[in-house]
C-alpha cells in the first residue's frame, strides 16, 4: 500500500534527487557537451555550459585522423561474435540443467561460477604466449574466443534462472503429444524463453563491449576495439579535450542506450541470482 | 520425470559448455603454475631451467610485491567504502516517490555502462586536471584552490574513478533488495512509535544485509583485477604508488618479459581471489534451489 506523501516533501525530494542524479551523471554529460565545442571553448575558464559555437568538427577529425569506424566495427564483431558463440554453448547447457537436473547440477553451476572468479592475470601469460605462437595476437578469432569464455558462466547462469521459470508441465504436455526433443526445443521452449535470451544477450554484449583487460593486452591495431582506441588518447598532445570527448561519446553512446533498456536484467545477471 | 534417454541427452547438451570452461580453467592455469617454477625470460626463451619455488621467494620478498598488495587492498577497501555507503544512500533516495524518479535512476546507473578507458581518461583530463578540469575550476571558484589530483593523491584519484564506475552496481542491487521490503513491516514499526532513523537501523538495514554482503563480495572479485583505469592514467606510477597486483604481474610479464616471476605473481593473485570466491560461492550456493 503506497503511503500518502505530502506535496512539500515530494518537491523537496525532487530537488535533492535531481541534484544528486545530475551530479553523478555530470562527467558523462560534460563529455557529451564538450564533444560539440571547439578545442578553445573546451578549456575555457569559466567553463562554457551551453552557450558556445556548437560544432561537429571534432567528430569529423576523430574519424579522419584515426579511422574510428574500423575500431567501432571491431567492437561490434567482438561483442556480437562472442555473444553468439556463447549462446550456442550456453542454451543447451542451461536447458539441461533447468529441466533435467541431477544431483550434481548445483555443483556444476557453482563450479562454472567459480571460473568467473579466476583473475585474468592468473592466466594472462600462457594465453599471451599461446596466442603469439599460434598467430592469434591481434586477431578477431582469438579475442572472440576469450570474451566468449569469460562471459560463458554468466550466460549459463542467467539462462538457467530464466529457464527455471518456465513451467515444466508445458514441456511434459508437449512430450505426451509426441513432440521430439528437437521439436520441443524449437516450438515450445524457444518462444517462451525469448525474453530471457534477449536479456542475456544484452548483458553479454555490454560486458564484451566494455571489457578492457584482454582487449588491451591481446590487440595492437588490426582487431583493436574501441577500448583500445580510447586508450590511445592517454598520451595527449596539445589541445585534445574536444576530440577525446567526441571519441568517448561515440564509444559509449550505443552501450549506454542498450544498458538503460536492460537495467532490470543487470541485477539478475551480475548477482547470479543471489539477490532477487 | 526424466527418463534415461533425456538424462543422457541432458549430459550431452551440458558437455560443450562444461568442457570449454574446463579447458579454459585447467590448461592456462596449470601452465602458469608450471612457468612459475621455471627461470623463464622471454629474452632467453631457449633456456628455461627448473628452479622450484625461487620465483615465489623473489616475488614475495620483492618490496614491490608488498607495495602492490597494500595498494590492491587500499583500492578495494576505498572503493567498497564509497560504493556501499553511497549505494545505500542512493537506494534509499531512489526508493522515494518524487517527480522524475525513473529518469534520475537512469542518470545514476549511467556510469556503469561507460567503458573503463573512457571513464579513466575523462576523469583524469576533464574532471581532475588542476588547470582545465571542472573540479579544479569549481574549487578555485569557491576559493579552496585547485588540487593536482594525480600528482598529489594518485591512488585516491584511481579510487574515485573506480568508485564512480561501481556506484551504480551497488545502488541497483541494494535498490532491488530494498524494494522487496514490505511496507507493512515499516508501517507497523512506525505505529509503534519508531522514528525514521530507528526504522532504517532496525528494519531496513538488516533486511539489506544479505544484498550488502553480495555487493561486497562480487565487487571485491572485480576490484582485485582493476587494470585498464591504471593502465591509461598512471601506468602504475608515480613510482609504484598506483601499482596493484594485477598491474605488477602485467608489467613483469609483458614489459620486463620475466615469465617465471610474473607467473608466480599470477598464482598469488589467484589464491587471493579464491579466498573471496570461497565465501561468495557458499552464499550463492545456499540461495540456489537446484
Amino acid at each position: 500500500m503506497a503511503r500518502a506523501v505530502s506535496t512539500r516533501r515530494k518537491i523537496t525530494m525532487t530537488i535533492i534527487g535531481w541534484s544528486i542524479g545530475l551530479l553523478i551523471f555530470f562527467p558523462v554529460m560534460w563529455t557529451i557537451l564538450t564533444s560539440f565545442k571547439s578545442e578553445l571553448d573546451a578549456i575555457a575558464t569559466p567553463p562554457k555550459w551551453f552557450f558556445f559555437n556548437w560544432t561537429l568538427e571534432n567528430y569529423q577529425t576523430v574519424h579522419a585522423r584515426s579511422d574510428y569506424f574500423r575500431f567501432m566495427m571491431n567492437s561490434v564483431y567482438l561483442a556480437v561474435g562472442s555473444t553468439a558463440l556463447g549462446l550456442l554453448f550456453a542454451i543447451p547447457a542451461a536447458w539441461a540443467m533447468a529441466f533435467s537436473p541431477t544431483k550434481r547440477t548445483k555443483d556444476i553451476l557453482l563450479w562454472m561460477l567459480s571460473t568467473k572468479m579466476l583473475p585474468a592475470v592468473g592466466v594472462l601469460i600462457p594465453i599471451y604466449l599461446m596466442f603469439r605462437n599460434w598467430g592469434l595476437l591481434d586477431s578477431h578469432v582469438g579475442l572472440i574466443v576469450v570474451l566468449f569464455l569469460i562471459n560463458l558462466p554468466i550466460m549459463v547462469w542467467m539462462l538457467y534462472t530464466y529457464f527455471k521459470e518456465i513451467p515444466g508441465e508445458i514441456l511434459e504436455a508437449a512430450r505426451m503429444d509426441g513432440a521430439s526433443l528437437t521439436k520441443e526445443i524449437v516450438y515450445v521452449l524457444t518462444p517462451m524463453s525469448v525474453p530471457g535470451i534477449a536479456s542475456t544477450v544484452l548483458l553479454c554484449i555490454i560486458l564484451a563491449w566494455n571489457e578492457a583487460f584482454w582487449t588491451l593486452n591481446l590487440t595492437t591495431s588490426n582487431a583493436a576495439p574501441l577500448t583500445a582506441f580510447i586508450a590511445s588518447y592517454s598520451s595527449p598532445q596539445g589541445n585534445f579535450y574536444a576530440k577525446l570527448s567526441a571519441a568517448s561519446t561515440l564509444a559509449i553512446a550505443p552501450i549506454l542506450i542498450l544498458g538503460w533498456f536492460s537495467q532490470k536484467q543487470l541485477v539478475r545477471g551480475l548477482t547470479f541470482g543471489a539477490v532477487k | 520425470m526424466a527418463t534415461l534417454q533425456t538424462k543422457s541427452a541432458a549430459r550431452l547438451m551440458m558437455a560443450p559448455a562444461v568442457i570449454a570452461l574446463l579447458i579454459w580453467m585447467i590448461v592456462p592455469l596449470s601452465m602458469t603454475l608450471y612457468f612459475s617454477t621455471l627461470n623463464y625470460n622471454l629474452f632467453n626463451p631457449a633456456q628455461t631451467p627448473f628452479i622450484g619455488l625461487t620465483n615465489y621467494r623473489f616475488f614475495l620478498t620483492d618490496p614491490a610485491f608488498f607495495t602492490a598488495l597494500t595498494n590492491t587492498l587500499k583500492l578495494v577497501a576505498g572503493v567498497l567504502a564509497i560504493t556501499v555507503t553511497g549505494g545505500i544512500l542512493l537506494a534509499l533516495l531512489l526508493d522515494q516517490d518524487f517527480y522524475g524518479v525513473n529518469i534520475v535512476r537512469l542518470l545514476v546507473i549511467a556510469p556503469f555502462f561507460v567503458m573503463p578507458t573512457v571513464a579513466a581518461l575523462v576523469w583524469k583530463n576533464m574532471m581532475m586536471n588542476p588547470v582545465y578540469g571542472t573540479i579544479g575550476q569549481f574549487l578555485n571558484w569557491i576559493g579552496i584552490g585547485a588540487i593536482d589530483w594525480f600528482s598529489a593523491y594518485p591512488l585516491t584519484s584511481i579510487v574515485i574513478i573506480v568508485a564512480w564506475q561501481w556506484l551504480p552496481f551497488a545502488t541497483l542491487i541494494l535498490l532491488t533488495a530494498l524494494q522487496s521490503l514490505s511496507e507493512d513491516q515499516k508501517e507497523a514499526a512506525e505505529m509503534d512509535g519508531a522514528g525514521p532513523v530507528s526504522v532504517f537501523w532496525h528494519i531496513t538495514l538488516p533486511h539489506m544485509a544479505r544484498a550488502i554482503t553480495v555487493v561486497i563480495l562480487i565487487q571485491t572479485i572485480f576490484l582485485l583485477s582493476i587494470f585498464a583505469e591504471i593502465y591509461v592514467t598512471t601506468s602504475g606510477g608515480p613510482g609504484l604508488q598506483t601499482t596493484n597486483l594485477t598491474y605488477l604481474v602485467y608489467s613483469q610479464a609483458l614489459l620486463q618479459f620475466d615469465v617465471g616471476g610474473a607467473s608466480a605473481g599470477g598464482i598469488v593473485a589467484v589464491v587471493l581471489a579464491n579466498i573471496v570466491a570461497f565465501f561468495l560461492v557458499r552464499i550463492i550456493g545456499k540461495n540456489l534451489d537446484a
